[in-house]
């Protein structure tokens, strides 16, 4: 399933965590590409595994408990999980960069914006300081922070929460990485401040030809921002493909239950569709297919067999044998 | 689609509520300023229907809550529920209104006692509000817990055993054990993962139309707001904006805050490039400044009278108002 313009290449990756009586596999053999100029989704519930993808491909995994139990992350050609410390450290924050969910938390209290933004190009290139606070400021601009130069010496409790995503995201564009990994970077936001770092990241996507990595359980969002989906369900890919296929012609029923189940005007005064049951815990996951339990269209094959990725039209795959036909089911 | 009648059941009535927090500074503590957090809020609602609450963080959605629950004293303004003003009751006149007015919280991790099981949970308003005999409390229980959906053994559990959404489950028994009229829901769903949230939307709809409930749904999710309610009111930095049939204000919105939320609206159809109408967010301490529209500074339409005067509601159609006199001109 490699792919030759692949800007980083995950596969079959497997991350564990282990602790004295049970071993939650949080990843359990998940491959995904990311090209370049490209803005690509993981969208899933929490629990799915996205975020401890996306920590992987920076080595931020704490081991113990967790557990690189198998797989590659290709990435320029290199195996990122075969590096030392000190490699992962040149690729970190220079050549991929990553937004966290929660600007409050990921931000220092007790260091200023300019300090903190100015960390990454500190470590990586070396430049003096009166550049340095130029580069500072160009990136404030270019992530639209008002009066930037103003801004410099301010601690994060003076910006608001959409101005500190901005910190956040111009701190990740600070050494002009290949790839931003965003990991639910505007969930805690309000719709008008998500609606404008949306636009952001795409415009700033746009000019600096970067590829995207984009974390989120929102389907609005991911509709709006996506070149191509993975949903993931109990730390496995169900279902890949570009955002019209998953959208329009999905092919899993988690995706499809998925879909169906967000309310919205048009559904007003019929019943939502809701899928029965909960999210696995990963420590005791079924056997066989993970949805099977919650799956309408399960048989008892689902409950024993593990289900291979089938390939529907070009680039877009399900983990379903049992559905063919597309999805007319619900609604 | 909504019937129209005026002699329907007015539930609850808003009239002017206003809760102003003191911003104290200095040695003495001196009051330096006022934060509106709730300025002049007027609603109704009627029985058996939803009223959405929609609005940004901070706006003063829960502070409108909890003055309705009666968890915080209004300044001014009646709350007038089942045709009583409750607004300046004591504690004590309270206590027989409360079995009336129940609250689902948002985060069904911090609203349950970690320490008392779901059943004690359930009971505990039966308990403090008449019903003494243990046996009639262990039947209303099991006919709760079947109503949210769950089985009787989860009454010995404790809230870490089950997932968000049953604990969420739980918190809507809990409200309901002493058959309430109204229930306050302050964003009961956006805790929860996206394939359980349709799950507890569809148990709120079974509920309200088996037993008559009046929600007050709060909420910053427009997509759940417009599925789920009858009448929606915009809320912006401590006043209602603009307020109509949800219908109406999704097809015809005045307002230009209004404008703005409903364009941001993450929209799960791909390829649906919309107009975003984005405001700057301000950023001033505007929850105090008191003269002129509170949406002043982000306005695309403003005029220097927006900043002189106090505007005030005005009506654009049937059950349409908004508070904005350019919009209601047009």
């Amino acid at each position: 399933m490699t792919d030759d313009n692949a800007l980083i290449s995950v596969q079959d990756l497997k991350v564990y965590f282990r602790t004295s009586h049970e071993c939650a596999r949080a990843v359990d053999g998940i491959s995904f590409d990311v090209r370049e100029k490209e803005t690509v989704c993981l969208v899933g519930e929490s629990g799915c595994g996205k975020t401890v993808s996306a920590l992987s491909i920076l080595g931020l995994i704490p081991i113990p408990p967790g557990e690189i139990a198998g797989g590659r992350i290709l990435f320029q050609g290199k195996n990122l999980l075969e590096l030392d410390e000190k490699h992962m450290q040149k690729i970190r924050g220079n050549h991929i960069a990553m937004v966290f969910q929660e600007p409050l938390t990921s931000l220092n209290p007790v260091f200023t914006i300019e300090d903190q933004i100015g960390e990454a190009i500190r470590i990586h290139k070396h430049i003096g300081a009166g550049e340095l606070q130029d580069r500072c400021i160009q990136l404030l601009k270019d992530v639209g922070i008002p009066s930037p130069v103003q801004r410099l010496k301010d601690y994060p409790h003076q910006l608001s929460g959409g101005q500190r995503q901005r910190v956040m995201i111009a701190m990740a564009l600070a050494c002009d990485p290949d790839l931003i990994i965003a990991d639910e970077p505007t969930t805690a936001l309000d719709v008008t401040v998500q609606a404008q770092i949306l636009q952001l990241l795409e415009s700033i996507q746009k000019t600096r030809s970067m590829s995207i990595l984009y974390i989120t359980h929102d389907l609005g969002v991911v509709a709006n921002i996506a070149d191509r989906v993975y949903v993931m369900y109990s730390g496995i890919v169900t279902e890949q493909g570009n955002t019209a296929q998953i959208f329009h012609d999905s092919r899993h029923p988690y995706t499809q239950g998925l879909l169906a189940s967000l309310p919205s005007r048009s559904k007003r005064g019929k019943r939502l569709f809701s899928i029965p049951g909960t999210v696995p815990n990963p420590a005791y996951k079924p056997e066989g297919c993970p949805f099977h339990p919650r799956c309408p269209h399960a048989i008892p094959t689902c409950s024993r067999e593990h289900p291979e990725m089938c390939n529907y039209s070009h680039a877009h795959l399900a983990r379903c044998p049992v559905l063919f036909k597309p999805a007319n089911g619900y609604n | 689609m909504e019937s129209k009648s005026k002699n329907k059941q007015i539930i609850l009535c808003v009239q002017n509520l206003k809760k102003y927090f003191p911003i104290r500074r200095g040695f003495f503590h001196k009051i330096a300023g006022w934060v509106k957090a709730v300025d002049d809020v007027s609603f109704e609602i009627e029985q058996g229907k939803t009223l959405g609450l929609v609005g940004e963080s901070g706006c003063g959605k829960t502070t409108v809550a909890r003055l309705i629950l009666k968890l915080l004293d209004p300044d001014h303004g009646k709350i007038i529920f089942r045709g009583i003003d409750i607004g300046e009751f004591t504690e004590k006149e309270m206590k027989p209104i409360r079995k009336g007015i129940q609250i689902v919280f948002q985060d069904p991790f911090g609203s349950l006692n970690p320490r008392m099981t779901a059943g004690l949970s359930i009971e505990e308003g039966l308990r403090i509000l008449g019903v003494k005999k243990g046996n009639m409390r262990k039947q209303r229980l099991e006919q709760l817990l079947k109503m949210v959906g769950m089985s009787p053994d989860s009454a010995n559990r404790y809230p870490h055993e089950f997932s968000g959404g049953q604990r969420q489950r739980i918190c809507i028994a809990r409200a309901l054990s002493v058959d309430p009229s109204l229930v306050v829901c302050d964003e009961p769903i956006s805790a929860l993962d996206v394939s359980i949230q349709a799950q507890i939307i569809n148990l709120l709809k079974d509920l309200q139309d088996r037993l008559g409930l009046s929600y007050l749904f709060i909420s910053h999710d427009l997509n759940v707001v417009s599925y789920l309610c009858n009448t929606i009111s915009v809320m912006y930095k401590g006043r209602i904006m603009e307020s109509a049939p949800a219908e109406e204000l999704f097809e015809n919105p005045c307002h230009p805050y209004t404008l703005s939320l409903l364009s941001a609206i993450p929209d799960p159809v791909p390829g649906r490039k919309r107009k975003i109408e984005l405001v700057e967010p301000d950023l001033s301490d505007s929850l105090m400044t008191s003269k002129g529209c509170r949406f002043q500074g982000s306005c695309p339409m403003e005029e220097p009278r927006c900043l002189e005067e106090n505007i005030d509601f005005e009506k654009v159609g049937e059950k349409h108002f908004v508070r904005c006199w350019k919009a209601a001109k047009k």
